[in-house]
């Protein structure tokens, strides 16, 4: 079949079955968006483009499908920019599509130029230049392959106006091997072997649980070889809800503002099975001291992943799924769960010496509270987007989260304003959940016009904001670093939330008491619209614990008291 | 941590923008190169990087496996057991007194390349470390310009 490059595209992401794509039109991307008119292709217009990156992001995320999102060159790209380093740093699987000028105009400084790739280079798994349109169809093969593939990640194709003009011949690849690019998948036994030897030799194993669990979709695996082993185990931000939240085995999240049971474990466990993680310096602080007592048998399937940090006894590189099953295989007559009672009784205990808590019979609104609220009336009915900050932080500690992709949330580039638009996305992907945005007064502010599209396109996200009138996290460090010097983070100077959200259409909710905060959500719920609940909490609750930056895990910042 | 010195080479497939990847990753990532030389294979799709760079075990050991992911690599080298070799031309104005010269080249594989009424460009042919040896020695003829190669190497 003879036809276009936009064409091509069209017909390329109906093969690939993709189901919606985010984004925004402009001068050198028209010809695609001609296409899109004439196919009737499902397109949500972002008011922003880095909101359309975000909301295939969430999309992503929460359906563990490949996100797609389309953008026009030049400014339209650099838009785009913070949306793929966020997916990219997630390791989420996403094509992003932008116009370029026209080859012959390449190089020139014309209107809306930019190098894309170049810029996109350190922000992707792969890009492309597509410079002839024969080259089309199996370039975005490529880039479907190479994003859902491995370790995930987005793929970044920079399409000039003259190829998408261009005729030719379209026939889309049925399969694909690049002779450069295999990811190893399979483990290798005689390591798995290994690591199963040591694990049966270990006294005070813990299981260290990563985001790539549920990129590799082996969280059911996970939770038979928790049960099967009776290891206790720990999740990292990009974890919460592999092992669900009712799991006797789970201990919590680890790290910078873990609970005190999960970095004692760390600190005192001797073998560490890390499935998936990538030892982030907000998860193991001062590295030298981090788990110092512990072999380590370390499972990912991106090689650089493994020993990048941390020196690994056990390293197995492959898919999680695949090894996890042969784990489990090798693990049934070989690890008895009764061996580590002691073990688990001790965390058990540490974990009622020093719990999560907060003050919950002070007057003023607790935003933990908030929180816990939305669990009890929700749970699992919610998938949970957040942005970044102290409520981030609160929702990881305190929602009740029972199942994986239920929690969308930047952990490693921590965006601003990612929240609402993944949380559009989310609710694309999950029509029969409540899709929720958990955000602070400062990031809702970063895609605040993210309500138009939600109005227009009747995406019924319910955005929480714990509003503390600071940029709260930064005011904390401040509190706890800089001598309560709060350089440019007192945020009260404020819009009227409530009718900030009528004038696009939404609805709102300004909530001061428990009360209040239990009437709006429920009417938001009910009503199905965009919504903002503006939930007004106490001005300056701390995320706790901490471990400062460069400190060590087990010596947390367990309370604060204002000296002053 | 000791500073190791490691040659690396890469062959990649030759498409736009792959020395662009490669350079692009040694910089933001802050890994070293003390030299870095790319010609392609013949009468094959790709490209050979020859790739000098230091640092310790485990940034040498992350920089051959960010270099493996980059999606047009094919292989990447990291044997030691490999024949190195430089090439160095040097500019030197003729004057003065030339004696030693002969046996100075000789002994670095080298020779004179070119010759005009006021200047010699002499090459030099050998490993690295020898090379570096060579441009010490010849300052003594006064040179007006260097020009290092930068490593190339193959498996023995």
């Amino acid at each position: 079949m003879k036809i276009s490059g936009s064409g091509m595209v069209i017909e390329a992401l109906q093969k690939e079955g993709v189901k919606v794509m985010y984004g925004y039109p402009g001068g050198a991307i028209m010809n695609v968006y001609d296409e899109i008119y004439k196919y009737k292709f499902k397109h949500i217009l972002t008011r922003h483009e880095q909101a359309a990156i975000h909301a295939a992001d969430g999309y992503a995320r929460a359906s563990g499908e490949v996100g797609v999102a389309i953008v026009t060159s030049g400014p339209g790209f650099t838009n785009a920019i913070t949306g793929l380093a966020t997916a990219y740093t997630d390791s989420v699987p996403m094509v992003v599509i932008s116009g370029q000028v026209p080859i012959t105009m390449i190089g020139t400084d014309a209107f809306q130029e930019i190098d894309a790739v170049g810029i996109s280079r350190p922000c992707v798994k792969h890009n492309y230049l597509v410079k002839d349109v024969k080259d089309l169809p199996r370039i975005l093969k490529e880039a479907f392959y190479i994003a859902r593939s491995g370790r995930p990640g987005p793929v970044h194709v920079d399409i000039p106006k003259d190829v998408s003009a261009q005729i030719g011949m379209f026939e889309y690849p049925q399969e694909i091997s690049l002779k450069t690019y295999k990811p190893h998948t399979k483990g290798s036994l005689k390591q798995i072997k290994k690591a199963i030897e040591a694990i049966s030799r270990a006294k005070k194993p813990i299981l260290y649980l990563g985001g790539g669990i549920i990129n590799s979709g082996a969280s059911d695996l996970v939770r038979e070889f928790a049960k099967l082993t009776g290891i206790p185990a720990v999740e990292t931000l990009m974890a919460r809800g592999v092992l669900g939240d009712k799991n006797p085995l789970l201990l919590g999240m680890l790290g910078m503002h873990g609970n005190y049971a999960s970095n004692m474990a760390m600190s005192e466990a001797d073998l560490m099975i890390a499935l998936g993680p990538r030892f982030d310096d907000r998860v193991t602080g001062r590295l030298d001291e981090f788990a110092k007592h512990a072999k380590i048998i370390h499972v990912d399937i991106d090689p650089s992943s493994i020993g990048k940090l941390v020196d690994i006894d056990y390293p197995i590189v492959g898919d999680l799924s695949n090894v996890v099953t042969q784990m489990l295989d090798l693990a049934k007559d070989k690890i008895n769960p009764v061996d580590y009672e002691g073990w688990r009784a001790l965390l058990k205990r540490y974990d009622e010496i020093h719990p999560l808590g907060y003050d919950n019979n002070s007057d003023k609104l607790k935003p933990q509270w908030v929180i816990q609220r939305v669990g009890e009336i929700l749970g699992e009915k919610a998938v949970i987007s957040t942005d970044v900050g102290q409520h981030q932080m609160w929702t990881a500690q305190f929602y009740p989260f029972s199942y994986p992709r239920q929690f969308i949330t930047s952990g490693g580039l921590g965006t601003m304003g990612f929240g609402f638009p993944a949380a559009m996305g989310a609710a694309e992907a999950k029509p029969d959940k409540v899709s929720i945005n958990i955000t602070g007064d400062g990031s809702i502010l970063m895609n605040i016009q993210e309500l138009m599209t939600s109005v227009e396109h009747k995406i019924p996200v319910i955005n929480i904001i714990l509003n503390n009138n600071y940029l709260g996290m930064v005011r904390q460090w401040q509190t706890f670093f800089y001598d309560k010097r709060y350089a440019e983070t007192d945020l009260s100077t404020q819009p009227d939330f409530v009718k900030l959200s009528e004038s696009f259409g939404g609805i709102g909710y300004r909530v001061e008491t428990k009360e209040e905060f239990d009437k709006a959500l429920q009417d938001a719920i009910k009503q199905k619209k965009v919504a903002m609940i503006d939930v007004v909490v106490d001005r300056l609750e701390n995320v706790l614990p901490m471990v400062p930056a460069g400190g060590t895990l087990y010596n947390m910042m367990l309370e604060y008291k204002d000296q002053s | 941590m000791n500073e190791i010195r490691k040659v690396i080479s890469v062959i990649v497939i030759n498409e736009d923008g792959v020395l662009s990847r490669i350079s692009g990753l040694f910089a933001g990532r802050g890994y070293n190169i003390e030299s870095l030389t790319v010609a392609p294979i013949p009468e094959s799709e790709y490209s050979r990087f020859t790739i000098v760079t230091n640092g310790s075990p485990r940034v040498l050991e992350q920089i051959t496996k960010q270099l493996h992911k980059l999606i047009p690599t094919y292989k990447v080298i990291e044997t030691q057991d490999v024949v190195e070799k430089e090439m160095a031309l040097v500019k030197i104005p003729l004057e003065g007194n030339l004696s030693g010269l002969d046996a100075i080249l000789k002994g670095y594989n080298g020779i004179v390349a070119n010759s005009t009424t006021d200047s010699l460009i002499l090459m030099a042919v050998d490993d690295s470390n020898r090379i570096s040896n060579f441009l010490k020695i010849i300052k003594k003829f006064k040179p007006t310009e260097i020009v290092r190669g930068g490593s190339v190497s193959m498996e023995k």
